[in-house]
């Protein structure tokens, strides 16, 4: 099951619409550390409302796309992660060490709006 | 079932005099010697009764009661205990023994002066069965047989009851404490202060973060101020809760500030070296909100004009 990746702005957003298989995780993660360059984004938001798992596999593949990213100079946020879900993985210890967070879409764009202004004014 | 009970209480009754060497039991003359035991304690209830009040009073046991309600109960027992004696079956004596506790335990009396009444009065009646047997030894001998297990399994029962009483309104207690829900209050917009009081167990910690969770997303949260000054201490697990709880609002893009955390807390945190660097903390609440509304962009400033107006 393909992501849609959307292009607004200096953004890419990828809106998971399913459960995602090992193999769409990768897929998602190559296609966006592709585009990022290709697009030149400075920051993508993976929105991950609708899963109601989020394995070790999983939360490493978005850890290393966030990481990924970066490199390419973008910053990554994951968005929409449900309150179970949260209580899970910190179960599991998986706590997306080093990724930045945000409660939805909005708050996301927001983040990313005032952590690029930052970079920009800086640089 | 019932009998089953009783078959269970007798032996540990025969179990609590391990020093007296047992007869084979010869049911037969056991009952016939009980039942002149109760004759007995029956003809002489007032008198036995009496010196068994005073010698609770002497004992200073009780003494929560009055002596009126003293020999009151003292009555009531007396004559459970003779009936204990005559049938056997342990049921009624129980169910007093409950009822008695729920009655005396609410006035702070306490196990040992239960089980001290309940011995005394054991005591009291050998004392009388001595005097009347004092010169059949063998008879003597014989009637303590029956006696004595008898009497063990009556302060049995009654020390369990006891208990019994007191283990339920203990687990009643926990549970009214659980059930006090734990607000979690937006004091202002994007900002939740979750005030935790009392005891935390794994449980009532795991029901917390859930609430908090819920209330994040709900209120839209992007600071919450977790205040733990009213817990007065916290063990590991409760403590790596914390740290899971802080992770987990993390994950909603929330930020934690834990304050209030007593010397005490402060010293077992370090101690089991929980991993602090997660964990924003600031000394109190006032600071702890302070925090919040700067992270928030927030600028409090007294309003002047009301300020310099007079009181």
């Amino acid at each position: 099951m393909e992501v849609p990746i959307l292009k607004q702005g200096l953004y890419l957003i990828a809106s998971i619409q399913a459960a995602l298989s090992d193999v769409d995780l990768v897929h998602l993660r190559d296609a966006l550390a592709e585009k990022v360059g290709k697009f030149r984004a400075r920051g993508v938001i993976v929105d991950v409302t609708v899963l109601d798992v989020m394995d070790s596999f999983a939360s490493r593949t978005l850890r290393d796309l966030a990481h990924m990213t970066r490199l390419r100079g973008a910053e990554t946020v994951i968005v929409g992660i449900q309150p179970e879900v949260a209580f899970a993985m910190v179960q599991l210890g998986l706590t997306l060490e080093g990724v930045d967070t945000a409660l939805d879409l909005e708050e996301g764009l927001a983040f990313l709006d005032k952590k690029t202004k930052r970079r920009t004014s800086r640089g | 079932m019932g009998d089953q009970k009783v078959k269970r209480t007798e032996d540990r009754g025969r179990g609590d005099s391990p020093a007296r060497v047992m007869p084979p039991p010869d049911d037969e003359s056991t009952v016939s010697l009980l039942r002149e035991l109760v004759a007995h304690l029956r003809k002489d209830s007032t008198q036995l009764r009496e010196e068994w009040a005073r010698r609770i009073t002497e004992a200073k046991l009780l003494g929560a009661m009055t002596s009126d309600e003293i020999f009151a109960e003292a009555t009531a027992v007396y004559d459970n205990y003779v009936e204990v004696l005559e049938t056997g079956a342990v049921d009624a004596l129980q169910a007093y023994a409950r009822d008695l506790s729920e009655r005396i335990i609410p006035r702070g009396v306490e196990t040992d002066e239960v089980v001290g009444i309940v011995l005394l009065l054991r005591d009291v009646l050998a004392r009388s069965l001595f005097a009347k047997y004092q010169t059949d030894f063998q008879l003597l001998n014989r009637i303590l047989d029956a006696y004595e297990p008898a009497a063990n399994r009556i302060a049995n029962t009654v020390a369990v009851g006891f208990v019994q009483e007191r283990e339920r309104i203990i687990r009643q207690q926990q549970e009214a404490i659980r059930e006090l829900s734990t607000p979690v209050l937006q004091v202002r917009e994007r900002l939740l202060i979750l005030p935790i009081i009392g005891v935390i167990d794994s449980q009532r910690a795991r029901q917390l973060t859930e609430q908090l969770l819920r209330g994040i997303r709900t209120n839209r949260a992007k600071v919450v101020v977790i205040d733990i000054t009213g817990v007065a201490a916290m063990d590991a697990t409760v403590a790596n809760h914390l740290v899971q709880t802080v992770e987990a609002s993390r994950l909603l893009g929330a930020v934690v500030i834990v304050t209030g955390l007593s010397p005490e807390i402060a010293q077992t945190l370090v101690t089991i070296g929980v991993e602090l660097g997660k964990m924003n903390t600031v000394g109190d609440l006032q600071g702890g909100i302070e925090e919040a509304e700067r992270l928030l962009g927030y600028k409090v400033s007294p309003f002047t004009e009301v300020a310099q107006q007079p009181i």
